[in-house]
């Protein structure tokens, strides 16, 4: 595979050695002539010095002919741009781009990237993670629509504990697909089942409704469509 | 009008301070508070300071109440990217975007951005101006 990165910071550099190592076929553009002079030297005659943004250095590059386009520069709009002249003048298939601020990944997938790494979301994922007490932790992101799968622990003082699935008010478009006991037995639930205190509920919804879903599980007075109601049904 | 200006660089704080003059509500954005020297004296509109390419700065100012963007900052892809999102993400209806990358400036204007390169449009201006039938000969003889 054909693979141009632009960018030979450290994770230009990391992930060109890597790329190299796995036999790929490697070009790095870098602007910085002290960057690109030492990714020759260690990695071999696989570097290009200029603005990989400029079309007629991507022209030199051979971006036509590349399988896949890798930005790992420090700035995210450099990032977009690399991408999108990929994309829409040299038609590569596959294009990737590194992201500082993790709301532009939102915005990169709007104009057309779709691929993002950012280090930031990692971290921040981890550290959702490694709190068990964070009563949200977002799983997965599907594909286009805003939709995503989430998992809440349900507390003991949660107003749904010993409620049936059918009677616990959720916000718009979201449903809950999944219920795993304390023993770590999963149940597709049905209206009727009971949820419990320690349950792990794993369920779907609107990026929009996280915080209303997370009330509706977790709070300890129960949510109505108009706001909190009195746990009458206990 | 609202119309906000991301970059107070020479031609950021000239179309400011015009469209000011004109009774403009003009919101001026650059990430450097210093940059805004440039804008004269009777300028009466807003100052921002703020990254424009950052979601939350653009909300902040108000970006989806605009009615015109204008990216005017030195950097190309800075441009590009702030023109893309006031347009797309904040439904600006009119958006232009100065690229001084003729090549650039061509790819995102089949993109559909309004786009202006001083580059080309200089160099045009340029040209015109040498293919002038010269009027004396000039006392240099």
């Amino acid at each position: 595979m054909y693979v141009i990165v632009v960018g030979a910071g450290k994770v230009g550099y990391y992930l060109a050695k890597e790329l190299v190592d796995q036999g790929h076929e490697v070009l790095v553009i870098e602007k910085d002539a002290a960057k690109a002079e030492r990714i020759a030297e260690e990695l071999g005659d696989i570097s290009l010095m200029g603005d990989g943004c400029e079309a007629s250095i991507m022209e030199m590059a051979g971006f036509g002919r590349a399988d896949m386009v890798i930005a790992v520069t420090g700035d995210d709009e450099d990032n977009l741009v690399v991408c999108q002249v990929a994309k829409v003048k040299f038609n590569v298939p596959r294009s990737m781009a590194r992201i500082n601020n993790p709301k532009n990944e939102e915005i990169f997938k709007k104009l057309g990237i779709d691929s993002t790494v950012s280090a930031t979301t990692a971290i921040l994922a981890q550290i959702e993670q490694e709190l068990p007490t964070h009563p949200l932790i977002k799983l997965l992101t599907l594909k286009g629509g805003g939709l995503e799968i989430v998992e809440v622990k349900v507390p003991e003082d949660s107003a749904v504990v010993g409620r049936r699935v059918g009677d616990i008010v959720l916000p718009p478009q979201s449903l809950i697909a999944l219920v795993i006991d304390e023993k770590g037995e999963p149940r597709v639930p049905s209206g009727d089942t009971v949820v419990q205190a320690g349950d792990e509920v794993v369920a779907v919804t609107r990026t929009e409704n996280e915080d209303a879903l997370r009330g509706a599980l977790t709070a300890p007075t129960a949510y109505g469509p108009y706001g909190p109601i009195d746990a009458q049904k206990r | 009008m609202k119309i906000v200006i991301m970059g107070c660089g020479r031609v950021g704080a000239e179309l400011a301070s015009m469209l000011d003059q004109e009774g403009h509500d003009v919101t001026m954005l650059d990430v450097n508070p210093g940059a805004f020297r440039r804008l004269p004296p009777e300028y009466g509109g807003e100052r921002e300071v703020g990254n424009g390419i950052d979601q939350d700065v653009l909300a902040r100012i108000g970006v989806e109440k605009a009615d015109a963007f204008v990216a005017v900052t030195q950097g190309d892809n800075r441009n590009v990217m702030a023109a893309q999102m006031a347009k797309h993400i904040f439904g600006v209806p009119r958006v232009v975007c100065r690229i001084y990358d003729p090549i650039r400036e061509e790819i995102y204007h089949m993109l559909g951005l309004e786009t202006i390169s001083p580059t080309k449009v200089g160099a045009r201006l340029l040209k015109e101006a040498l293919e002038r039938e010269p009027a004396t000969r000039g006392s240099g003889d």
